[in-house]
């Protein structure tokens, strides 16, 4: 077993590490771990994209075909948390175990005992989250939590065992996720090569070192508020309970006081990896590293400032609508200093379009479009009409899926060959960009048109008027869900064998994770790398 | 560095960073008081005051407006009763001492406790709502099938800011306990 300090001793005991499933539990290498996290981040994404399929299922035509409509709200509520908990986060996790000690120049990151704990609590996590369905199955309890992933109180303080199970689970991962900012924010300030200043850093440590910020800072917000939930539930406390004193609106404080920072967790990692594609593919160095760090910064700041724009509804007094909503609007700044920039570093650059390049650029137009129309919502007298519509849902995919997730692909893209040894398929990959693109598109366009003439979200049934635009969105999702088994079996095709990866892998890359052999060896940097 | 200082480094920043996350716990209980003591200030979440107010001497009515209290009332999931208020609205002058009476009955065959809680909108007006006597300070037992009037003694204060010309009150009724006879 290494320690806590991993050093060079160990690097001629290689016979020694446990090898078969005994390896996967018990390591503490960095890149074990980041190939755990990624290998579940993809498992839980089909996983939640399967779930996701039954519901579009429901709704391809007006009334109820396929399910009861409490499994339809189980459904949505579980695809939600497995998506940005299970899915999401666990992959900006893994790039970080796998990237940072690499980019970094250091040996491995600075805690790998916690960061073996941080990754194996996420499978009981998931199964706390699921099992309730097949608890079902066999007659216990009414199945999964049917709140939404938002467990809105005083819907969620009626609700059978998939509550309880939900709420542990939201621990589990809580938990793990401090965890794991802990050891990035050790790594980052601790790790880094000599010479290496903070603003010598590349800038995917400085994106997640505000992701780690922001988790600390956030996550035990949630964790209380879903524990006054349970407390709420069991032992007679009225926290939210307006009969005992309580106040549900509360509720929706605690969990928006995490929820939008959470939207930035997931995204500040994939604006920090996404300069370096594009500097790549560009051949130019990074336009305007201050401003993206100081935008990072901005970003990450504000995010904790602005949370009941998702509530403007509730009766909210004047003053604090017109808080919210102008502290809101200004995030567009920053973030459009960001934009700024990605599209600074492409002009007139001798560009190519490898399959990482596509999806960053595909990336930059679609989570634009995410951005422009969360401005719309942002305003309280439009907000009024689109809230808890179509148009919200449509609005959070575009930044959750295509400003998160596609990120996230196009680092897989950009990365896989360094981490397997191999090129990948560049045809496959191609195919499912633009597969996935278009796909993306039919879906959730119709969305917006659906929200903008006033379907409701998280309803199994709709009036007639809608059933055309419903339609033609549950074919779009059906075609993105298959297309993703295309990367799937490119991704296990590339770990399996395939043309040998450079070391530089790309022609123009740079970066200390580069100078190493693709696959890099156990121990990363034995000697560290000096940076003048 | 070698690696035990690294390793000594490690922790302590270790520690710096779980003093950060101990700070976020307690700021996520902090804020259920917090929360109430910034409704309780600002008014801003319609609650009224759960104690009766004294009228002073001094209060003078204001004859030179009306303004329209409304009522309404809802029973919440658990509490088989009716509740309505036998007025739906009155016009009142600022200062002036109202009373308006709200009836609930049992609709069980058991004796059930329910307590009446108010909210006030637009919030701004919460402040100047006052109760002189109102059923809502207590909760309420009701035997099988009883009727019962319940009345609400109130003002609303001169000082009420002009722009505002309806003041709503709600009352939800919740089940607090149920007793067979
Ligand atoms: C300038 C950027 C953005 C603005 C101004 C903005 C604004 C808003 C507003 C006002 C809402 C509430 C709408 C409603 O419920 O009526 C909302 C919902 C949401 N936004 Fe954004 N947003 C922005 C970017 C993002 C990003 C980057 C993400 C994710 C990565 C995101 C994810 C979400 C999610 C998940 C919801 C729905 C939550 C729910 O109710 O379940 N937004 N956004
Ligand atoms: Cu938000």
């Amino acid at each position: 077993m290494s320690t806590a300090t991993a050093t060079h001793h160990q690097d001629d005991h290689h016979a020694e590490h446990p090898t078969g499933i005994m390896r996967w539990l018990t390591t503490t290498n960095h890149k074990d771990i980041g190939t755990m996290y990624l290998t579940f981040s993809l498992i839980m994404f089909l996983l939640g994209g399967l779930l996701i399929l039954a519901v579009r299922a429901e709704l391809f035509q007006p009334g109820m075909q396929v399910m009861q409509p409490e499994f339809f709200n189980q459904l949505i509520g579980v695809h939600a948390l497995i998506m940005i908990f299970a899915a999401l986060m666990p992959a900006a996790t893994g790039f970080a175990n796998w990237m940072l000690p690499l980019q970094l120049g250091a040996p491995d990151m600075a805690l790998p005992r916690l960061n073996n704990w941080g990754f194996w609590l996420l499978p009981p996590a998931a199964i706390l989250l699921l099992a309730p369905f097949v608890l079902a199955l066999l007659g216990i309890g009414d199945g999964a939590v049917a709140t939404g992933w938002t467990f809105y109180a005083p819907l969620s303080v009626q609700g059978g065992i998939g509550t309880d199970f939900a709420i542990f689970s939201v621990h589990l991962l809580g938990i793990s996720s401090v965890m794991g900012s802990i050891n990035v924010l050790v790594t980052i300030f601790n790790m880094r090569a000599p010479g290496m200043t903070l603003m010598k850093m590349p800038i995917f440590a400085w994106g997640w070192m505000i992701t780690a910020f922001l988790l600390i800072a956030t996550i035990p917000v949630l964790a209380g508020g879903v524990t006054m939930l349970l407390t709420d539930r069991h032992f007679g406390t009225h926290f939210f309970d307006a009969a005992g004193g309580g106040d549900p609106i509360l509720f929706q404080h605690l969990f928006w006081f995490f929820g939008h920072p959470e939207v930035y967790i997931v995204l500040l990692p994939v604006w920090g990896l996404i300069p370096h594609i594009l500097t790549t593919f560009s051949r130019k160095p990074t336009y305007g590293y201050k401003a993206q760090v100081y935008s990072f910064w901005a970003i990450g700041i504000l995010s904790v400032v602005v949370w009941a724009h998702h509530f403007f509804t509730v009766g909210l007094p004047t003053p604090a609508l017109l808080y919210f909503m102008y502290s809101t609007m200004s995030i567009s700044l920053p973030l459009a200093v960001l934009f700024f920039c990605w599209i600074a570093t492409m002009w007139r650059g001798s560009m190519t379009f490898e399959t990482p390049m596509l999806f960053t650029v595909g990336w930059i137009i679609l989570f634009g479009i995410g951005g422009l129309t969360g401005l719309v919502l942002a305003d309280v007298a439009a907000d009024a009409q689109y809230h808890h519509s179509y148009f919200v849902v449509a609005h959070f995919h575009y930044t959750l899926f295509a400003g998160g997730i596609m990120g996230i692909m196009a680092g897989v893209y950009y990365w896989l060959p360094k981490m397997t040894g191999h090129m990948y398929n560049e045809k496959l990959g191609k195919l499912h960009f633009w597969l996935t693109t278009i796909a993306f598109n039919v879906t959730f366009i119709p969305q917006f048109f659906l929200g903008l003439a006033g379907m409701p979200r998280r309803i199994p049934d709709y009036a007639l008027q809608f059933s055309e635009f419903n339609m033609i969105s549950t074919v779009g999702a059906f075609v993105l869900g298959l297309s993703q088994l295309i990367f799937v079996y490119n991704v296990i095709r590339t770990v399996r064998g395939g043309e040998k990866a450079t070391d530089k892998v790309w022609e123009s890359s740079v970066g200390l994770e580069w100078t190493l052999p693709s696959p890099p060896p156990y121990h990363s940097f034995s000697e560290q790398p000096v940076i003048k | 560095m070698d690696a035990q200082q690294r390793a000594a480094a490690n922790r302590r920043l270790v520690w710096k960073l779980m003093g950060l996350v101990a700070l976020a716990i307690a700021f996520a209980f902090a804020l259920v008081p917090l929360y109430n003591v910034f409704c309780d200030l600002t008014g801003l979440n319609g609650k009224t005051e759960s104690l009766p107010v004294e009228v002073q001497s001094t209060m003078k009515v204001d004859e030179s407006r009306w303004v329209n209290v409304e009522f309404t009332s809802s029973v919440m999931p658990g509490l088989a009763w009716n509740f309505y208020p036998k007025e739906s609205s009155m016009r009142v002058r600022p200062g002036e001492i109202m009373l308006a009476l709200f009836e609930a009955k049992n609709m069980t065959n058991e004796t059930v406790v329910g307590r009446a809680v108010p909210s006030v909108s637009p919030s701004q007006a919460t402040f100047y709502f006052k109760k002189i006597e109102c059923f809502c300070f207590q909760e309420q037992a009701l035997k099988t099938g009883e009727v019962k009037e319940m009345p609400l003694r109130f003002y609303v204060s001169p000082d009420l800011p002009k722009d505002i010309g309806t003041i709503t009150l709600s009352y939800a009724f919740y089940h607090v306990a149920s007793a067979t006879n």
